[in-house]
């Protein structure tokens, strides 16, 4: 069975700018922002990013929209590969992979009106016969995501709508060229708590009602857990654990992901807590660690774990971890790490 | 008596488009030794008051009434130096986003010195010896005043800006969003050092996020703000537990927990009124799936309901049962939208 949407060993290297004497001495110091991250998604599924900032889980959104080009690995989208498009392939790439930012207040153009917001998608992409019926498929969208009555949206600008009002804009734009895959890079940390949810459970309904596949993007676990059915937790430009989200947040496996379970505060002051502490130091991504890129911080460091890197590999119930600790993950041969794993 | 009282405190901004009531009248108290919680959405008017409270608002900003007791002294009424005796010394505040206020150029620990020296009148050798006790109590190794602020985390330099606060020995401390840009993990030790000191020292700690998981995690007692109000305060167990505002059910199901299987989110529809022209009545009410005749032109005040908790509803007394139904209740808000036309009133373009 083929898949969605398929990433293999995707490698993001930024070079650190360098002064005369490292060009001199011919040093080339590197960020590894995504250091071999692999997935698949199937079609309708969720699939939630986890991580602390600078885990590479925005750049690994960036690569799969194609905003950003791999250093090495690969995306295959239906089947073909993302960074061989050209022309009206990926014209037709980009109206299938719709996006929605962090921040509807950048999202859209300040001097555009709404309506002129609305239309452009549909203008570029060639959808719909006429003016009338574009702006008729413009009123449809508002409505949809619950700006009423649309008409009154059409001639205001950005900054005379709430930010609520605005990520339900950025959404409709979104589903206006109907996509197939949305990525969402924490789409309500800019918004207010009360607001929050309205924005979730439309995306929720319009995910389920349209059969997208989705990719939440996000720091907040409490979130991927509500929308997500398949959690990746990533770490240091990896993924140290992934599976079914229910069994990634009720039975952490990795000791990363358990420390980062334990940490999430609750509303709840009665729900007891059993905080496991580890070291707030984060190792930056360009002095990598040999082994395994959490051995620093690890309360359960082994031997092992400091020079040989583990591999993704399946544990039980669905999940897969990439930590010594569970024996399959430790490579019996020199192959690389990031093995091909099925969230489903 | 309470180390911090707070009684019926406005503030008002002054723009372009006329006077913002940002602060309508807080009323509030910190006790000694407590924490104190203070939640609210963005423009609530929480980070204004705790400004008004040290006399550090902005220029367009003006106190329009009500009175802030110290241990005893009216802080409202000082000014100069006798008001710097209180800044730092006695009550030390942690601004938002403090940790990139530190000077780049400076190692962390002069910076933390010199201002034991200014404010506090500390010599050399003194501050010098008191940075390093208090580099250990956030959990620095004392090696760690010789680095520059570029060669700590983020965690580390919000310790440091904490250590600052503590520097000359405050009563209470301020500390507003003090662990909003930090990741998760890191925010859970930085809350944790913030408890432990609290708890060490005998601070009196008013903490004002958004975030209401912080205040559960963090303090005793919660005070939640709406549209430049206290609705509800109480201790952090009782008013979670069994909110009597309805503002407070409703965050209570818009909020996403970790540790809860996901029941269906409600969101509060609508948006907080605009301040430069606070209602009549119950800022809430349009919002509120509860809201009565009363609410819309009577504004309810904060009173004692039970257990020795404060609300500001008209219904509170009823809460319990209003408590079992706010799911459902909300949630039809959510389909019929925010009532713009209060029942009993002319229908919309009717004659106002």
């Amino acid at each position: 069975m083929s898949h969605l949407l398929e990433v293999t060993d995707l490698r993001k290297e930024y070079p650190l700018q360098s002064g005369l004497l490292s060009a001199v001495m011919g040093s080339r110091r590197v960020v590894h922002a995504v250091n071999g991250v692999s997935f698949v998604l199937d079609e309708g599924g969720s699939l939630g990013l986890a991580g602390e900032s600078g885990c590479g889980k925005t750049t690994t959104a960036k690569l799969i929209l194609r905003l950003l080009h791999p250093t090495a690995g690969s995306i295959r989208f239906a089947g073909r590969d993302v960074a061989a498009l050209d022309g009206s392939d990926l014209l037709s790439y980009r109206r299938q992979v719709q996006f929605i930012f962090q921040n509807p207040y950048e999202a859209l153009n300040p001097r555009f009106t709404i309506l002129r917001s609305l239309l452009e998608p549909l203008i570029i992409h060639e959808i719909g016969q006429s003016i009338a019926e574009r702006v008729e498929r413009v009123a449809g969208a508002l409505d949809r995501v619950h700006l009423n009555p649309p008409e009154t949206f059409f001639l205001k600008y950005p900054h005379q709508l709430s930010g609520g009002q605005l990520q339900r804009v950025v959404i409709a734009r979104a589903l206006l060229v109907d996509p197939v895959l949305l990525v969402a890079d924490e789409p309500v940390s800019m918004l207010d708590v009360s607001i929050r949810a309205g924005v979730l459970n439309l995306m929720r309904e319009l995910s389920r009602e349209r059969k997208l596949t989705t990719i939440y993007i996000s720091h907040d676990l409490a979130l991927i857990r509500y929308m997500c059915s398949v959690t990746a937790v990533m770490y240091l430009g990896t993924i140290c654990e992934i599976g079914p989200t229910e069994e990634v947040i009720e039975h952490p496996r990795h000791p990363y992901t358990q420390a980062l379970v334990s940490a999430v505060p609750d509303p709840d002051p009665t729900r007891p807590r059993r905080p496991v502490e580890i070291a707030d130091t984060v190792p930056t991504p360009f002095q990598l660690p040999a082994g395994c890129p959490f051995a620093d911080r690890c309360p359960q460091v082994m031997e092992v774990c400091r020079h040989l890197r583990p591999l993704l590999l399946p544990v039980d119930a669905g999940v897969r971890v990439a930590c010594h600790l569970y024996p399959d993950s430790t490579p019996r041969t020199a192959e690389g790490y990031g093995a091909k794993m099925e969230p489903h | 008596m309470s180390l911090l009282e707070i009684d019926t405190l406005a503030v008002q901004y002054h723009t372009l488009h006329g006077a913002v009531q940002a602060v309508r009248g807080v009323t509030l108290s910190i006790e000694r030794g407590r924490a104190v919680g203070l939640v609210g959405e963005s423009g609530c008017g929480k980070t204004t008051l705790a400004r008004a409270l040290i006399g550090v608002l902005p220029r367009n900003a003006a106190i329009t009434g009500g009175r802030v007791r110290f241990d005893g002294a009216d802080l409202l009424q000082l000014s100069g130096d006798a008001l710097n005796n209180y800044r730092w010394r006695r009550i030390a505040m942690v601004p938002q986003a403090a940790m990139d206020s530190l000077d780049p150029v400076y190692r962390v620990g002069d910076q933390l010195v010199e201002t034991m020296r200014l404010r506090g009148g500390l010599t050399s050798p003194q501050a010098r010896e008191r940075a390093e006790r208090l580099f250990a109590l956030i959990g620095l190794e004392p090696g760690r005043l010789r680095l520059y602020p570029h060669e700590l985390s983020g965690g580390m330099k919000q310790r440091v800006v904490i250590a600052m606060a503590l520097a000359l020995d405050p009563q209470l401390v301020i500390a507003d969003e003090p662990v909003t840009a930090l990741d998760v993990i890191v925010q859970h030790q930085v809350l944790r050092t913030l408890r432990e000191l609290q708890e060490t020292l005998q601070l009196s700690l008013l903490l004002i996020t958004h975030d209401i998981s912080v205040v559960a995690d963090l303090c005793d007692d919660v005070a939640v703000m709406y549209a430049g109000r206290i609705v509800e305060a109480g201790s952090v167990r009782e008013v979670f537990a069994a909110p009597h505002h309805p503002y407070t059910m409703g965050l209570r199901n818009a909020f996403p927990s970790l540790r809860a299987r996901s029941a269906r989110l409600v969101p509060i529809e609508g948006y907080p009124p605009d301040l430069a022209s606070p209602p009549a009545g119950c800022a809430f009410a349009p919002r509120c799936p509860f809201a009565i005749e009363r609410c819309w032109h009577d504004d309810p005040a904060l009173l004692p309901t039970t257990g020795g908790r404060l609300a500001a509803c008209h219904r509170a007394a009823e809460a319990d049962a209003l408590r079992t139904q706010a799911p459902q209740a909300f949630a039809r808000l959510e389909t019929t939208g925010p009532q713009s036309v209060r029942p009993g009133a002319p229908p919309a373009g009717g004659t106002l």
